[in-house]
């Protein structure tokens, strides 16, 4: 979920972008010129990933991804996300400049969070179930954060956003099983086809 | 799914492309912490200004207003009802504050206004001289090489993402609220993955092949003109006088 422009109170804005800052500096330092085009076009396939909608009851949701994203990426996901909801707010106008920030920390430190927490679970060597549990895991909560921090900027704007910011958080619940089961039937996916691709993240350098 | 609205001749296309980040940049985080009424409402019209000279059609930008208001429509079902005020009228037993709706209106001028300003500049720039500005801007050099690829890639990756969806309608999938469903779409989003992964490896090592040393170079050479200057002046004496004018009524 994005916030538009000019939602949002200038503390929350610069607070946002300055922890976003941090964490790109963070994700940039490991990064090597060469691991470039693989980052870039793993973004793309997430900023594509997140056009598709799945059905969920009588609504369809449309895909988040962030917590593939982060046991992917890990750090790196910071810098990923940052580009691609640049190109969101310059392609669809979804975002913006000033909120860049703010929308990129809400999507990318429930990423970092999930990494930092399931990422062992992932790596190889582990069993299929604790694999399958690190991967819903992870989906599930990336989502829930997500959702409680887009709550959380609104509300510390104002506190005459508690409402509406309660029924984002309340609106993710459904989305949170939905991506917890893709993460894991993704990652379970990959572990087969192209286990290498989860050991992007923990590359050496 | 993506088209770029660069299109047409207009004397904002001519202008330098690092002009037009900084003014809109500025224009934003001034528009941001601003908020009197009467400054949002001369933002708005600079920007409708602006927009208007830069050749985009009517139709075209109020299309691309829409996800922008649609959270918009959402906060204007709350915020009436929910900011502390007096109250102006019901409906029903529920109180709709004057201050509440002073509020969410000022919210919709300022998203639309910024919105107006960055559609301008979006579709006055094509997307790579915009990110060989951002680099001259001083962004660092990985992060623009990463919105290059990423860019470069999403075009390619929706291709695919197509293909995959029609092989998957021709052989008589209908998405439902199942666990098939969430199974078929997470394999989906794998192989698009492992696709892209490899698509990756081959890229690489056929930039290395062409001499690729780290650097990506423009073709088109950005140097300031008069027009240039006049207009970065203008603007800025724009942007300064709305931030004086919301600095002088809120003292």
């Amino acid at each position: 979920m994005h916030i538009s422009e000019g939602i949002l109170s200038p503390a929350v804005l610069i607070g946002g972008a300055a922890i976003t800052a941090a964490g790109v500096a963070v994700g940039m330092r490991g990064l090597d010129q060469k691991e470039i085009p693989s980052i870039g076009i793993l973004s793309a396939a997430f900023f594509v990933a997140s056009l598709i909608h799945v059905p969920a009851g009588p609504v369809s949701v449309h895909l988040i991804l962030n917590g593939l994203v982060g046991l992917i990426l890990g750090w790196k996901a910071f810098p990923a996300i940052l580009v691609g909801l640049a190109l969101q707010a310059l392609l669809f106008q979804f975002g913006g400049i000033t909120t860049l920030g703010v929308n990129t920390l809400n999507m990318a430190l429930p990423a970092v969070v999930c990494y930092c927490l399931f990422g062992w679970g992932t790596r190889s060597g582990t069993g299929r179930y604790a694999f399958i549990f690190a991967a819903f895991a992870s989906g599930f909560c990336a989502v829930l954060m997500a959702g409680i921090l887009v709550g959380l900027s609104l509300y510390l704007t104002g506190e005459a956003f508690l409402p509406a910011a309660k029924l984002v958080v309340a609106a993710h619940l459904p989305v949170m099983f939905v991506e917890g089961i893709l993460t894991a039937a993704c990652a379970l996916f990959l572990r087969k086809v192209r286990p290498e691709i989860l050991e992007v993240a923990h590359a050496p350098d | 799914m993506i088209e770029e609205l660069s299109n047409g001749d207009s004397f904002i296309k001519r202008l330098d492309p690092r002009i037009k980040i900084v003014v809109v940049f500025l224009f934003s985080v001034v528009v941001a912490v601003s908020n009197q009424l009467p400054v949002l409402m001369l933002a708005l019209a600079l920007s409708l200004l602006i927009v208007l000279s830069a050749g985009v059609p009517t139709k075209e930008f109020l299309r691309r207003l829409i996800p922008v208001n649609m959270l918009i429509i959402f906060l204007w079902l709350f915020l009436p009802f929910t900011f502390a005020g007096k109250a102006a009228f019901f409906i029903g037993p529920l109180a709709v504050t004057h201050e509440g709706v002073l509020y969410a209106t000022r919210i919709t001028i300022k998203s639309n206004a910024m919105m107006l300003m960055l559609i301008a500049l979006v579709a006055s720039t094509p997307i790579f001289t915009m990110g060989h500005a951002m680099h001259e801007l001083g962004i660092p050099k990985k992060i623009v090489h990463l919105f290059f690829f990423t860019y470069r890639y999403i075009h390619v990756m929706h291709r695919e993402y197509a293909r995959l969806l029609n092989s998957m309608k021709i052989r008589g999938f209908r998405p439902k609220t199942s666990l098939h469903t969430y199974k078929t779409f997470a394999y989906m989003v794998g192989m698009l993955l492992v696709r892209s992964f490899d698509r990756a490896q081959r890229v690489h090592n056929a930039m290395l092949c062409r001499g690729f040393k780290g650097n990506l170079y423009s073709l088109s050479k950005f140097s300031i003109k008069r027009r240039d200057v006049v207009s970065l002046v203008c603007m800025l004496t724009a942007i300064i006088l709305l931030g004086v004018m919301e600095w002088k009524k809120t003292i």
